[in-house]
């Protein structure tokens, strides 16, 4: 008989935990206390009031909301977020397009082309990213001044300033046809299920490309025409150092996007290829044998197979991509660590709450990508009738 | 029965076997495949020659054009006679040598980072080579390694202290890599193993832990230890800058590798756990001698993997101000003395990184192919 308690195994696993939590409220409350006296030594006050005081500083680029130095700390965090987002958005759909090419790329019968793949994704997996963004601002910068900026039908400008060309303006009725086009999209949805549900059911096709592209295409043409015009193009006019007017793409912008999309890409097509590969030589022999055409048995048969594979760890590129998105600090791109954890956090020296609240941010996107990336996954998993 | 014998086995085909065969298969199969070929073929005859002539042909290296030797942008041939066909200007990367290697650690001491260097060497060599000799007592060598590096590099016992804001360069970029895989590692091991816990408030805490750091970006873990780890700290205490940036670090790759040995500890059979708790083998002692030997051997190829991760990541203090081989470049490059050569530098400091990562990266595929032919044979 043992009576000692401590080879008793639930009573230690009791007492592990204990000392962990006491362990932990101990060190927080040290923390606590020392960061208390630390803050009210350097005078600064806790609280998140700072957030409606004026900001004081520009924000160069801001393509969602108008800022100015008179707008609040808050706004800051916002245009902060928004850009985040926007490169974020970009660089994955870019990412992607590119990931999946060359992941096809490398595994082509082509030696010379798969060779070309094959250096292109060693090189950039190999090399830091953020001297990759660097390196694409410095060469960004380098382009011909405004003065001499090269210039395509004279609509779009190439300049070391940024990518000028042409600015949507909408005038009454243009809400119209923005919303033709949502419908066209919610018809054509429609239109697709119930094409697939026919072939299900019956074996019949539909065109379901061509259609849906016309109504997606045509529609909104259509009632553009009808409510006579109401957008219009407003194009960039070189006046004195600086173009008037148009839109403009900021050079640190075109660089994180690059960068972000190049670097990712190298990424996904890893696991594009791998996924490919991991579709058994079985499937494509015998969608060969049934008939089917080169390109339908990668887009019905293989495709669908490897997205399995594929889809988890494309949903971690994503996120790696989103978080990477904060080296735009290097270049001077206003994402939510440069605008609002870098700026706002020197001028206020509220450090805890800034940091605070841009980890959390971060981990709300993070969640919220997994989530949807989740419910796509398991959309896609093969489903055993 | 006939005889067979005057029959002539054939050759096949000349166009279906050697380098012409290969070459039709691999180039030429199709009237796509060709076209795609001679345009790739025309795109690196354009592409090639360019780069060979930029960077070593018409590239200064001592000496420009005229034969002067070059001491500042001035004298840099692309600068100097802006008209002519000028290449790289190296020059920047020569004079600059010794910052970028070693920052501005004072010369006559620089041998100790040479040992250190050196001695990394010998400590890596029972990790890469399995069947060295005298591996055992090698390996006594490399987990001591940290504490000969440390004192070696920043000083006492008799050697004179070089505060770290001295270093920089690769010497910062690999202290930050070297000690931040080194420490993470066995922080990690103990995160994976506390996530899998049975014990839920300790299971809680670490996956808490890992999840939170895996969800937000490394710049923030590093501006946390640079601006709010001071105000955690009480009085008096000054965390160096590079530790600081080390604990971010560390933090961050432990997260990574726990989850990456995580995997390997979900890939051993249940079998070993009970058989291990069966010879009546402690919760500790099982993980020491049976799990934890197997989940590692198996993960590998993905620690090295986070691993390379890392060491591209460490490029990211820059920001918070250290000068590592990037900050150096970086420096060299707002210096008026040599601004507007960012390509050389951007390119010399990739290639430094590209010989650090590609051979980590070739490293896990051996590992990866040996492992997978090691559990074959054990399957036979």
């Amino acid at each position: 008989m043992q009576n000692n308690l401590f080879q008793d195994q639930k009573f230690r696993g009791i007492l592990y935990q204990t000392l962990v939590v006491g362990f932990f409220a101990l060190g927080l409350y040290f923390v606590i206390n020392t960061t208390a006296y630390n803050l009210e030594k350097r005078n600064i006050a806790t609280g998140f009031g700072f957030l409606n005081n004026p900001a004081g500083f520009d924000i160069s680029f801001s393509p969602f909301l108008d800022f100015k130095s008179t707008d609040t700390h808050l706004k800051v965090y916002f245009v902060g977020v928004l850009n985040t987002l926007l490169v974020s958005f970009c660089g994955c759909i870019a990412a992607t397009i590119l990931g999946f090419i060359v992941g096809i790329i490398r595994l082509s019968s082509n030696w010379l082309l798969s060779r070309i793949a094959y250096i292109y994704v060693e090189f950039t997996r190999n090399t830091p990213l953020l001297l990759q963004i660097i390196l694409w601002y410095a060469i960004l910068i380098q382009l011909p001044r405004i003065k001499q900026a090269p210039q395509i039908w004279e609509t779009f400008y190439i300049s070391n300033r940024g990518l000028f060309g042409p600015k949507p303006i909408f005038l009454d009725g243009s809400n119209i046809v923005i919303l033709s086009l949502v419908l066209g999209f919610i018809i054509s949805f429609f239109i697709a299920r119930w094409a697939k549900k026919r072939q299900d059911t019956t074996g019949q096709q539909f065109p379901i490309f061509t259609t849906n592209l016309s109504i997606i295409v045509f529609l909104p043409l259509v009632v553009f025409f009808i409510m006579g015009s109401p957008i219009t193009l407003e194009y960039p006019v070189l006046k004195g150092f600086n173009f008037k007017g148009g839109a403009v793409i900021r050079p640190e912008f075109i660089a994180m996007f690059l960068a972000l999309s190049i670097y990712t890409a190298a990424f996904i097509s890893e696991t594009v290829r791998s996924g490919i590969l991991s579709v058994t030589k079985g499937q494509r022999e015998a969608s060969g044998a049934l008939g089917l055409k080169k390109n339908w048995i990668m887009r019905l048969i293989i495709i669908p197979q490897a997205l399995r594979v594929i889809v988890p760890p494309l949903t971690s590129q994503y996120l790696n991509l989103t978080k990477n998105s904060s080296l735009g600090i290097a270049v001077g791109y206003a994402d939510l660590v440069h605008g609002f954890g870098g700026i706002s956090l020197n001028q206020t020296g509220q450090a805890i709450e800034c940091m605070a609240i841009t980890m959390a941010t971060y981990l709300l996107i993070s969640l919220t990508i997994s989530f949807f990336m989740n419910i796509y996954n398991r959309s896609i998993q093969f489903k055993e009738k | 029965m006939e005889n067979n014998s005057n029959f002539e086995t054939r050759k096949p085909p000349v166009a279906t076997t050697g380098i012409l065969g290969w070459c039709r298969q691999h180039l030429f199969s199709n009237w796509v495949n060709s076209f795609i070929t001679l345009l790739v073929i025309y795109f690196l005859y354009q592409l090639i020659p360019w780069f060979l002539d930029w960077s070593v042909f018409s590239a200064d290296f001592w000496t420009n054009y005229k034969g002067e030797l070059i001491v500042d942008r001035t004298f840099c041939s692309r600068v100097a006679d802006p008209e002519g066909d000028h290449g790289a200007c190296w020059a920047i990367i020569i004079v600059r040598f010794y910052q970028f290697m070693y920052g501005f650690y004072p010369s006559e001491q620089v041998w100790r980072v040479n040992l250190t260097y050196f001695l990394l060497v010998v400590a890596l060599l029972p990790l890469l080579i399995e069947k060295i000799p005298g591996r055992k007592h090698l390996i006594k060598f490399t987990i001591a390694f940290p504490i000969v590096a440390f004192v070696l590099l920043y000083g006492g016992f008799g050697f004179q202290i070089i505060p770290t804001n001295k270093w920089g360069g690769l010497l910062v970029t690999l202290v930050l890599g070297v000690f931040g895989i080194a420490i993470a590692f066995p922080l990690g091991i103990l995160l994976a193993l506390g996530r899998r816990s049975q014990l839920p408030v300790i299971s809680m805490f670490c996956t808490l832990f890992i999840e939170f750091i895996r969800g937000v970006p490394l710049i923030t873990l590093l501006f946390f230890g640079m601006v709010m780890l001071p105000l955690f700290l009480p009085e008096g205490l000054n965390l160096d800058g590079l530790v600081r940036v080390l604990v971010a670090v560390t933090l961050f790759q432990a997260a990574y590798m726990a989850e990456v040995i995580r995997g390997g500890l979900q890939a051993i059979p249940r079998g070993q756990y009970e058989a291990a708790q069966s010879v009546g083998l402690s919760y500790w002692q099982m993980n020491r001698k049976i799990i934890l030997p197997q989940a590692i051997r198996i993960s590998i190829p993905s620690i090295v993997n986070t691993s390379i991760g890392l060491f591209k990541d460490t490029t990211l203090v820059i920001i918070i101000g250290l000068l590592d081989l990037l900050g150096i470049g970086r420096g060299a490059l707002a210096d008026a003395t040599w601004m507007g050569l960012s390509n050389e530098v951007y390119v010399f400091v990739a290639l430094v990184f590209f010989i650090f990562t590609f051979s980590m990266s070739r490293y896990s595929l051996y590992l990866e192919k040996k492992l997978k032919t090691g559990i074959n044979m054990g399957a036979d």
